[in-house]
């Protein structure tokens, strides 16, 4: 897939997307071939005004044209606005009894997504990754914990915001296979433009395979290095925020670290997650990501080696 | 010569409410304990004069860091022991009571080191950044603040009102110690 289409409400890889892409297809269709022929006619008025000799035109004439192009323009009206209604009810029709249920939380400027279960031990919690398996409806309920954001994947459905004290509700389903880009859509602070989410979409059975390795605690520490970042991370300033599921610290303000090895990204979609990056991340977020509620951890050398070793292994 | 007062005036205004304003995110502040520690009491043996208290602090003018400040309060749920300043099992932080000194380096230590009966040390949790900017706001909460540092809206949505629209003085009373 072309790069740019990983956000494109063209390249709809769901129903609603594609109601949505078929509306805008339409609209632009039709308002084009109305432009092209509105400047036609006018071509066409202007050259005959020019080379017009014989007795000035009919009034009945004139007056039967102006209620042609009205009654066309209103008629026309009507039609986009009944497809457009039509669209609306065909995006709102999706829905199921035994629906996926997943729950994004917005944060400035991240993305909390929590998989519900029955028994509170089988949540998952991840940051800014959200992986659907094809074909199954899911419910999504946002929220927010300080102002309002919008939840926005192109190539899925529309908007729908996320605002604090309050939940609201969207109904997906992804039948295309593949990696996409959410994005906040509403301004929501500094770093609105870098709140991005990523989005996978993958067959069922590789998706609970993937709930499953969610649900095991954080991958102990191997090497002595490892096993140093982790007492840096359970003891040092990370503790007070983040949390690793298992025998780390568990605080709710950041990103759950449980696995982030496995995610694609640092820093709400900004870094690629390798070491090199979570070790520049780490010795000053406010360069890479000016605002960020990380605060510099003043982690140097030898320790900050020791926490990429170990935040690294947490697959 | 009228036109260049009113440039210059302005020019006045423009400069000290920059720092009011500064989204000062990559500032560093020491930890800043002087070499003889950071006093809690302006007594000494055999006399003597005051020793001079140190009120210079980072961001004790800075609007930003403030409601950072305000942020931080709950999310290090501050407010799990002194409440939103009344206090409960912790002493109230918005009456003139001050335990271990009111001195921004005095909260300071006060946050770092912890306290005997129950406040716990910071020291090595909270980098120093958001130690200073939690001080701006605890001193804020019993009217220490200027007033024209105060913020005049909260950042994020929320049921309390900001600093600049509470009293400019805070309410007076005697706390339970």
């Amino acid at each position: 897939m072309n790069p740019v289409d990983i956000q494109s409400a063209l390249h709809p890889a769901g129903p609603q997307a594609a109601h949505i892409a078929w509306l805008w297809w339409l609209m632009l269709s039709v308002c084009a071939a109305v432009f092209v022929i509105v400047l036609a006619a006018m071509g066409v008025a202007v050259y005959r005004g020019r080379h017009h000799t014989g007795p000035p035109a009919d009034e009945a004439a004139m007056r039967r044209a102006v209620s042609l192009a009205t009654g066309a323009t209103v008629v026309i009206l009507i039609a986009l606005l009944f497809a457009s209604v039509w669209t609306g009810r065909a995006i709102a029709a999706l829905g199921s009894p035994t629906p996926l249920d997943v729950e994004v939380t917005a944060a400035q400027w991240w993305w909390q997504v929590e998989y519900a279960a029955p028994q509170p031990s089988n949540r998952v919690t991840t940051a800014n990754e959200i992986h659907l398996p094809i074909g199954r409806v899911v419910r999504v309920l946002l929220k927010s914990t300080d102002v309002i954001h919008s939840f926005w994947i192109p190539n899925l459905h529309g908007k729908v915001d996320l605002i604090p004290g309050r939940g609201n509700v969207i109904w997906l389903r992804a039948d295309t296979a593949g990696t996409y880009r959410g994005q906040c859509a509403e301004f929501c602070g500094i770093q609105h433009a870098h709140m991005a989410l990523t989005v996978i979409v993958e067959p069922e059975p590789q998706f609970e395979a993937w709930l499953v390795k969610e649900r095991r605690a954080a991958e102990a520490p191997q090497t002595p290095e490892q096993q140093r970042g982790r007492d840096l991370v359970a003891h040092g300033s990370c503790a007070l925020c983040h949390s690793v599921q298992g025998d780390g610290p568990s605080a709710h303000l950041g990103p759950d670290l449980t696995h982030f090895a496995s995610r694609p990204t640092i820093a709400a979609g900004e870094l690629e997650n390798t070491p090199e990056n979570l070790a520049a991340w780490l010795a000053d977020p406010q360069r890479i990501k000016v605002g960020s509620r990380m605060p510099a951890t003043g982690l140097r050398g030898d320790d900050l080696q020791a926490v990429v070793a170990y935040l690294e292994q947490l697959k | 010569m009228r036109r260049l007062w009113l440039v210059s005036v302005a020019a006045a205004l423009i400069a000290v409410s920059c720092e009011r304003e500064a989204r000062r995110y990559r500032d560093q502040p020491q930890a800043a304990v002087p070499p003889d520690g950071v006093r809690l009491t302006t007594l000494r043996p055999g006399g003597g004069n005051d020793i001079a208290v140190s009120r210079e602090a980072p961001f004790s003018d800075n609007a930003q860091a403030m409601a950072e400040g305000k942020r931080l309060y709950s999310a290090f749920n501050c407010n799990g022991c002194h409440a939103m300043g009344g206090g409960s099992i912790g002493p109230p932080l918005m009456d003139d009571q001050w335990i271990y000194g009111d001195a921004p380096d005095q909260i300071y230590s006060t946050i770092v080191q912890g306290r005997p009966d129950g406040m716990p040390s910071f020291g090595g949790k909270i980098p120093d950044q958001q130690v200073w900017e939690l001080v701006a706001y605890v001193r804020s909460m019993s009217g220490l603040a200027p007033f024209d540092v105060k913020p005049g809206r909260n950042d994020d949505i929320g049921a309390r009102p900001s600093e600049a629209r509470t009293p400019a003085t805070g309410p007076r009373q005697t706390g339970h110690r």
